[in-house]
């Protein structure tokens, strides 16, 4: 019997999949046999490097793809090589994500711009061809990742914060509107997860959010990978508009 | 099957009308064409074509003329 986490057959795009859990998320759909489709953008040396450790780790198609998921331009590129190539799209995690943490009075012009441009136009422009290209098998699945700031926000955020919390908004919208078109579209909400991000933090605001975290330990990109594996995979296929929290009860 | 009959077909399809009520001055707004059906109808449309349309032109379908003229761009031509 074939498991019900399969993903054979299916064509997956992850977007800022070179690293963290993006990079997690891309290997776990790629072993449970995902055509995968990588991006990244500052990196292409790295994005090559991933797609090939995909081929040959996993033994299954893997394809990179590099754009800025905020331009509406590149994005339209993207989606039209991903039409010609594999027609069609059954599964997008909107992955890519830019934090950069400043006081209120200390938020430049360009860092709220660039932030919105790559955790909300970056979403929202990823849906409108993915959704298309979803909408002709009548089929697809999306996962946007939120975070625990965009619940419950915090001091030094309000950019981020905001963005993330645009993310809900923006999946719970989606949501209703693709249902009838049979698009299931959810929200992943990390905590405190070890990735390059958060390995920036200052080692006393490293251990003040340890010690905020109910499992008193950090989550691993693993952690998240497996919740938007289950939103991927046809055990969630009844499952619509939710954001679920990956945080090992973290109080923020 | 030519391309308008194709295209008849598609508009039947995805906005769930009769080939009968496909006509020439079909328009976004007419019964049985809102916001919703018109997704249905891209989606109909980009299948019956094989093509990919641009965001702009998803925007801008809104009569089965404009139809026409949008899959003129992608080399599909409709006898006058």
């Amino acid at each position: 019997m074939e498991s019900p986490f399969s993903l054979k057959g299916k064509v997956a795009l992850i977007t800022g999949s070179t690293r963290g859990i993006g990079w997690a998320c891309a290997r776990l759909l790629a072993q449970h046999g995902a055509t995968v489709l990588l991006n990244g953008q500052a990196n292409l040396a790295l994005l090559e490097v991933r797609v090939a450790e995909i081929k040959s780790t996993f033994h299954t198609e893997a394809d990179g793809f590099a754009f800025d998921v905020g331009s509406p331009d590149a994005v339209r590129e993207c989606y039209a090589a991903i039409f010609k190539k594999y027609k069609r799209l059954d599964v997008l995690v909107n992955n890519a994500g830019v934090l950069d943490e400043s006081l209120l009075a200390m938020i430049s012009p360009q860092s709220l711009q660039h932030t919105f441009h790559v955790n909300v136009q970056g979403v929202v422009l990823n849906m409108q061809y993915a959704s298309r290209l979803m909408a002709r098998n009548g089929s697809g699945t999306i996962i946007n990742l939120s975070s625990i700031l965009g619940r419950m926000g915090n001091a030094g955020t309000v950019v981020y914060a905001g963005s993330k919390a645009a993310v809900i908004g923006i999946t719970l919208s989606a949501a209703k509107e693709l249902a009838p078109a049979g698009i299931r579209v959810n929200a992943v909400a990390p905590g405190f997860i070890d990735t390059d991000m958060t390995r920036r933090l200052a080692p006393e605001k490293h251990r003040e959010k340890l010690a905020s975290i109910g499992m008193k330990r950090i989550g691993t990109p693993e952690d998240v990978a497996r919740v938007i594996l289950f939103f991927a995979s046809d055990l969630s296929s009844y499952v619509t508009g939710q954001v679920l929290g990956v945080d090992g009860g973290m109080l923020v | 099957m030519t391309n308008l009959e194709k295209l008849r077909q598609a508009f039947s399809e995805g906005l769930g009308m009769e080939i009968s009520g496909v006509t020439d001055d079909l328009q976004y707004g007419n019964p049985g064409w809102d916001s919703v059906g018109h997704m249905a109808l891209v989606a109909a449309i980009e299948r019956a074509f094989d093509i990919m349309m641009e965001t702009d032109d998803v925007i801008g379908l809104s009569s089965f003329a404009r139809a026409k003229e949008i899959l003129s761009k992608h080399g599909i031509a409709f006898q006058s």
